[in-house]
């Protein structure tokens, strides 16, 4: 298997986009990596596309070859293909980009991740989203996404002492990070008060613990590090890339304040990299509801299990930490297109190691991880991105 | 949700009928095909029994859910609960006949059945379970039957055989 | 009759929420508390929004089934009385048979004769078991009814239900006689579609009620060769707390008689649950060798009679699993008429055709 590396990336703002089709961010998101990797599109092996759900949401399946059509590139006979693995898509869809490119099968491959999530009403979205834990088990029963992750929260409060408080913490640090973002949804910074006083979602969380719904595309372009230099004077090698699967629904799992799915995932990443959590100094994770924030900090090896509160409140993982998280805005302020989602961490991490971060710059960047997870846990995909110079 | 896909579901939805592994006697709900202790040595393929739960478990954690499932929208402010049966699964359903602000973890409770939702006014209505506190009028009696009435066959020779 | 058929063991249901007649009429702009006087019902029951007959009639069966140790499968035939149905065309009795584990091998249908639904389903029963073409017949009587808001039935419609299971072995209960009196009296109707049923005043007491329940107890009783002084107990259909306690008196039986057969002053009008919640109160106090006498009514118009016996069996059988009745009667939690529009589904959500 030889090195991959990050030639180019590219992403759409994120948001509620009336005017803006699926095929129109879709494109948008790929044209500007292939720019942005000075490559021609004749060069392109394959393209992988990360979405959830857009057969229920635009009514529309069989997608990627509809973008790589209206991007002009449909005679050029191209391969795509659509990833789904619920809000993992994306970064599903950049692990067989990778293995497309490590393996040798392709020289050039672009990987995105697109959704549009306002195409319907709320209430349908929501119903939507719930497909993605077990339906069957526990969407039928009356649980939604937000009420599954609630009771992980509650558990994690019960058996650690975490507070509302402490969640409430992520959310604001999301929206201190995103509100330097001009490519996030919500770019407003939000109070402690504001977190904990909102309306109630799913007790104990609230709707300002909880990351919104938006549309939106991202997009990388890979190829083979040994060629990298032609393209990049940064190029960004992508050292690890790892999936772990656990059961579907949450009250099967081993124990239900920690995603074992994460724990495997992160491991492997790091051994596959050969790297300590300790190396890793700034990081993209899925902070879809605050408390999956919390319980990913633990799981990806950062801090001990049940400390993640505690330690995220005492600024650990804020911009003077020692590890700087979700320097985007996070699901949460930057937004939460789920097919889009983990492509979008790691353009985030590309920019944060070449130094073009702007006013989230992390100094001294040198190796950065991506964490993106289905459902509540039934996937976790983990990058491990380094700069190579 | 589809008419089949729903029927076929009833056995477990209303008498939460799971099935146990012949070799390491784990009981499972819902049902499988495959034990997933076992699975190496695929001595459980075709050979899972039918097991019927008796209804009664503890809470293991909750929410209280205001921004609610579709169907559910005059149940709003309910409770959600991961419960852990007395037989080993957990399992995912609604806590009701208690004011949620008194759920706590590790109340105990029993499987009643309640209406989970309707398909609008013309369509069909969807029963399953739901659990409720289990008081002393509840308390299994000393037989192997317990909180839920087991048919004859298969599912009550296990279920009777199983240790309480 | 012939033979020792009858009850072999039976379960009852309330949901847990009450509301006072003072709580209703204070929304209407009424004298509640004097309504609730008149018809002599304090509370009534409320089911939450997830409840209806087949969920009631569930619990209720439920517990009749593991308290008598009966299996599921050696149920023959069940029958489900109410004037509640959540489909007008679906048996409840299909979904009830099923949640309890006894199909698919036995009979099945839903009864409507407004309050008696029930207590015609325990005749059938009787007849198939008697006949020895079954061994053990479900009959229930269990209802969610409404009164329109407003009207005076709203201050009395609850929910509630009780589910009797009959048989030829370990009667508890053995039924010596029951005989009917039916004819065609529109005294209380409610026609397909409509979502509220409606009556006739006072037309509903003396050539309704009083007039089948008196001939139908008069008769049955002469049949059984039998007086009131005959029964430790008496149930009788009550849509209020009044007519029953009138009806009684006019017949020759005492407040003791009548004391635990007596239960819609504390969960209102059960409608078909009404008469057999009211004989499950019985048999949760009766005594081994007592006689019980239960008179049922359903408005179209007719009423149901049974001279019953209760046996030794009732020594060794197991009261101890399930809420007595006397819980349901003197527990429960007030809620508001908002909570109450609320459950009812009063109050119209969006989106509704």
């Amino acid at each position: 298997m030889r090195d991959v590396a990050i030639l180019g990336v590219g992403q759409t703002r994120f948001g509620e986009l009336w005017d803006r089709s699926f095929r129109e961010i879709g494109i948008e998101a790929g044209l500007q990596a292939l720019v942005d990797a000075k490559l021609s599109s004749q060069d392109l092996g394959a393209m992988y596309l990360g979405n959830m759900a857009s057969g229920s949401l635009i009514d529309q399946e069989h997608i990627a070859p509809m973008i790589l059509d209206y991007a002009g590139l449909a005679s050029h006979h191209l391969g795509a293909t659509r990833v789904e693995g619920g809000g993992a898509s994306g970064a599903l869809a950049l692990h067989e980009g990778w293995l497309a490119v490590a393996s040798g099968a392709h020289d050039f491959v672009v990987v995105g991740g697109a959704e549009k999530l306002t195409d319907v009403p709320d209430t349908e979205a929501n119903r939507v989203v719930t497909g993605t834990a077990d339906n069957e088990w526990e969407g039928v029963f009356g649980a939604t996404l937000p009420a599954l992750w609630a009771m992980v929260a509650r558990r994690h409060m019960h058996d650690f002492g975490t507070t509302r408080e402490q969640l409430a913490r992520v959310a604001v640090h999301a929206h201190d990070m995103g509100s330097r973002n001009p490519n996030a949804h919500y770019r407003n910074k939000i109070t402690l008060e504001a977190v904990l006083g909102a309306s109630p979602v799913a007790e104990p969380l609230g709707i300002l613990d909880c990351a919104p719904f938006s549309d939106g595309a991202a997009a990388l372009v890979l190829g083979p590090l040994d060629r990298a230099r032609k393209f990049t004077d940064t190029p960004i090698r992508l050292a690890a890339s790892q999936v772990a699967c656990d059961t579907m629904a949450l009250h099967h799992r081993r124990d239900m304040t920690t995603l074992d799915s994460t724990v495997v995932a992160a491991k492997r990443a790091f051994d596959q990299a050969r790297r300590v959590p300790a190396d890793v100094r700034v990081a993209e994770i899925h902070d879809a509801y605050t408390i999956s924030a919390l319980v990913a900090l633990e799981d990806l090896g950062f801090v001990d299990k049940g400390a993640s509160g505690p330690a995220f409140a005492a600024g650990e993982f804020g911009p003077a930490g020692k590890l700087t998280v979700n320097t985007s805005g996070g699901l949460k302020s930057q937004g939460r297109p789920f097919g889009a989602v983990g492509v979008a961490q790691v353009v985030e991490i590309v920019r944060q190691l070449r130094g073009e971060a702007g006013d989230r710059q992390v100094a001294g960047a040198t190796l950065g991880l991506s964490h993106d997870v289905g459902g509540t846990g039934a996937t976790s995909v983990v990058h491990l991105m380094e700069r190579v110079n | 949700m589809s008419i089949a896909r729903f029927w076929r579901e009833t056995p477990r939805r209303y008498n939460l009928g799971g099935c146990r592994c012949p070799t390491c006697r784990t009981v499972y709900f819902p049902p499988r095909s495959v034990c997933p202790v076992c699975v190496q040595h695929r001595k459980s393929i075709g050979r899972m029994e039918p097991f019927q739960l008796s209804g009664e478990g503890e809470v293991v954690s909750f929410t209280i859910v205001h921004d609610a499932a579709p169907g559910f929208e005059m149940q709003v402010p309910y409770v959600m609960a991961i419960v852990r049966a007395r037989e080993g699964p957990q399992l995912t359903a609604s806590v009701v006949d208690i004011a949620p602000k008194d759920v706590t973890i590790g109340l105990k409770v029993r499987a009643t059945f309640r209406k989970l939702r309707e398909e609008g006014k013309a369509g069909v209505i969807h029963y399953g379970y739901k659990f409720a506190p289990m008081d002393d009028t509840h308390r299994p009696p000393d037989r192997p039957s317990g909180g839920l009435p087991i048919p004859s066959g298969g599912a009550a020779k296990v279920a009777s055989e199983a240790g309480r | 009759m012939k033979g020792n058929v009858g009850i072999v063991s039976y379960g009852a249901y309330v949901p847990r929420y009450r509301i006072t007649p003072a709580e209703i009429g204070r929304v209407w702009g009424t004298d509640g508390a004097a309504m609730g006087a008149g018809l002599a019902v304090h509370r009534k029951s409320v089911p939450a929004p997830d409840e209806e007959t087949i969920t009631i009639s569930t619990e209720a069966l439920r517990t009749a089934l593991i308290r008598g140790a009966i299996d599921p499968q050696e149920i023959g035939a069940l029958y489900i009385g109410s004037e509640s149905h959540p489909y007008a065309v679906k048996p409840s009795a299909t979904v009830v048979a099923q949640a309890v584990g006894a199909t698919p091998n036995l009979t099945a249908a839903d009864f409507e004769f407004a309050c008696k639904a029930g207590t015609a389903a325990i005749q059938t029963c009787l007849g198939l078991v008697g006949a020895e073409m079954i061994r053990y017949g479900v009959a229930i009587g269990s209802d969610t009814s409404q009164g329109a808001p407003g009207d005076a039935l709203e201050y009395s419609a609850s929910a509630g239900g009780a589910a009797f299971v009959i048989g030829r072995e370990r009667v508890i209960a053995r039924v010596r006689e029951t005989l009917s009196y039916t004819t065609d009296t529109p005294d209380f109707w409610r026609r397909e579609g409509q979502r509220y049923p409606s009556h006739s005043g006072r037309f509903t007491g003396e050539p309704a009620y009083f007039r089948h329940v008196t001939e139908c107890a008069k008769r049955i009783m002469d049949r059984a060769g039998t007086t009131p002084k005959s029964y430790a107990h008496v149930v009788f259909h009550q849509p209020n707390g009044k007519f029953p306690q009138r009806v009684g008196k006019q017949l020759g039986f005492t407040d003791a008689q009548m004391k635990y057969g007596l239960v819609t002053p504390h969960i209102g009008n059960t409608y078909s649950g009404a008469a057999l919640i009211g004989l499950a109160n019985v048999l949760d106090h009766a005594l081994a060798g007592e006689s019980v006498l239960m008179v049922g009514y359903g408005s179209g118009a007719g009423s149901d009679a049974f001279d019953l016996e209760v046996t030794d069996e009732l020594t060794r059988f197991d009261r101890s699993y399930g809420t007595p009745v006397q819980e349901f009667l003197d527990g429960g939690v007030e809620i508001p008429y908002s909570v109450y529009a609320k459950f009812r589904g009063k109050i119209h959500m969006g989106g509704e055709a």
